[in-house]
């Protein structure tokens, strides 16, 4: 059914990759050109899908990093033994070309109606709310608690850096070894960690976390023991097939 | 629960079945409301608890635990099995 744009259908799109930029030693930034994209809402994700000489087809699904109405760019870290990030991360250059549809998501969706807005990010769960705060106009508070391993796997590092201040709060924790002089946080995210930087409960925050199954499950739990309703938490896992 | 180990890593959630879903039903159900049928339990799509790694993908109850749907595909069919949804409540925007 490719190529067929039934209304209503979600179908596969011709993507062509037109720039990219490395973000890290294991992820990447690929910018895309794709016809009939009609855009997205921030936090939705895309689907891509590799198919090989021989017909066999790898689909996987990547978060859209950037906002909507601008190029549209997926962030991909790079795993191991995967079937189609190897390719997106190591090989893929300037005019490859895959197939992709989207977008997709109701759920992980961010609309801005001024209340704060609480994100946190593990590893590559920081792209979604990227495309968040690329997005915000600076009507809503929003602080972004971002949890790597050292401070080389930070992704978005000069971009973070400029827009903390600016519109969103970027808070830091390191869990696996942290320059000299380091002043943000150096461990796993706990509820004390959550005390400290997330706003009171009654501040009624909208709340995205997405990182890995013991990160998401870490930081919302402990959210919930802080008060936070489970209704005003939205989550998404990443898996480790890629 | 006793979920745990290399399983509890890889486990997703009901994101991860929205291009599927989108795909057999031409609708966005991530957001949409499901009923367990085993526990009675209502939840949205996005929170069940996703595991996509065997050959299908298996989401379960995020309350109870018991299996809600099972989705295989193959080259020429896609199976999909729904005996543990009660109901599903779509938004009116749908």
């Amino acid at each position: 059914m490719a190529g067929t744009a039934v209304l209503g259908r979600l179908t596969w799109l011709a993507a062509e990759i037109v720039g990219s930029v490395d973000e890290t030693a294991r992820v990447r930034t690929l910018l895309l050109e794709a016809d009939g994209w009609e855009g997205h809402r921030a936090g939705q994700h895309l689907d891509v899908r590799l198919t090989a000489d021989d017909g066999y087809q790898a689909e996987r699904s990547y978060s859209i990093a950037s906002a909507p109405g601008e190029q549209l760019t997926i962030t991909v870290e790079q795993l191991p033994n995967g079937e189609v990030s190897p390719w997106l991360v190591e090989v893929a250059g300037d005019g490859d070309r895959f197939e992709l549809r989207g977008p997709i998501g109701g759920y992980f969706v961010w609309e801005d109606d001024g209340r704060p807005v609480l994100l946190i990010g593990g590893g590559s769960g920081v792209v979604p709310l990227m495309s968040m705060i690329r997005s915000a106009s600076g009507s809503a508070r929003m602080r972004l608690l971002y949890s790597s391993r050292t401070l080389d796997d930070v992704i978005y590092r000069e971009e973070l850096m400029e827009r903390d201040g600016n519109g969103v709060e970027v808070v830091y924790t390191l869990t696996r070894a942290q320059p000299p002089g380091w002043t943000g946080y150096s461990r796993r995210i706990d509820i004390d960690l959550l005390r400290q930087v997330a706003w009171p409960a009654s501040d009624q925050p909208h709340v995205f976390i997405c990182g890995s199954t013991r990160f998401v499950d870490a930081a919302a739990d402990g959210l919930v023991a802080l008060g936070y309703p489970p209704r005003s938490i939205r989550t998404e896992r990443f898996g480790a097939t890629g | 629960m006793t979920d745990s180990g290399r399983t509890y890593e890889m486990r997703l959630d009901g994101n991860a079945l929205g291009g599927m879903l989108f795909e057999l039903f031409g609708l966005e159900l991530t957001a949409a409301t499901e009923v367990c049928g085993t526990c009675g339990a209502a939840d949205l799509v996005a929170r069940l608890e996703v595991y996509a790694h065997a050959p299908g993908m298996v989401g379960r109850c995020p309350h109870c635990h018991a299996v809600m749907l099972r989705i295989v595909r193959g080259p020429d069919r896609t199976w999909l099995d729904m005996s543990g949804v009660a109901s599903i409540e779509l938004p009116a925007t749908l």
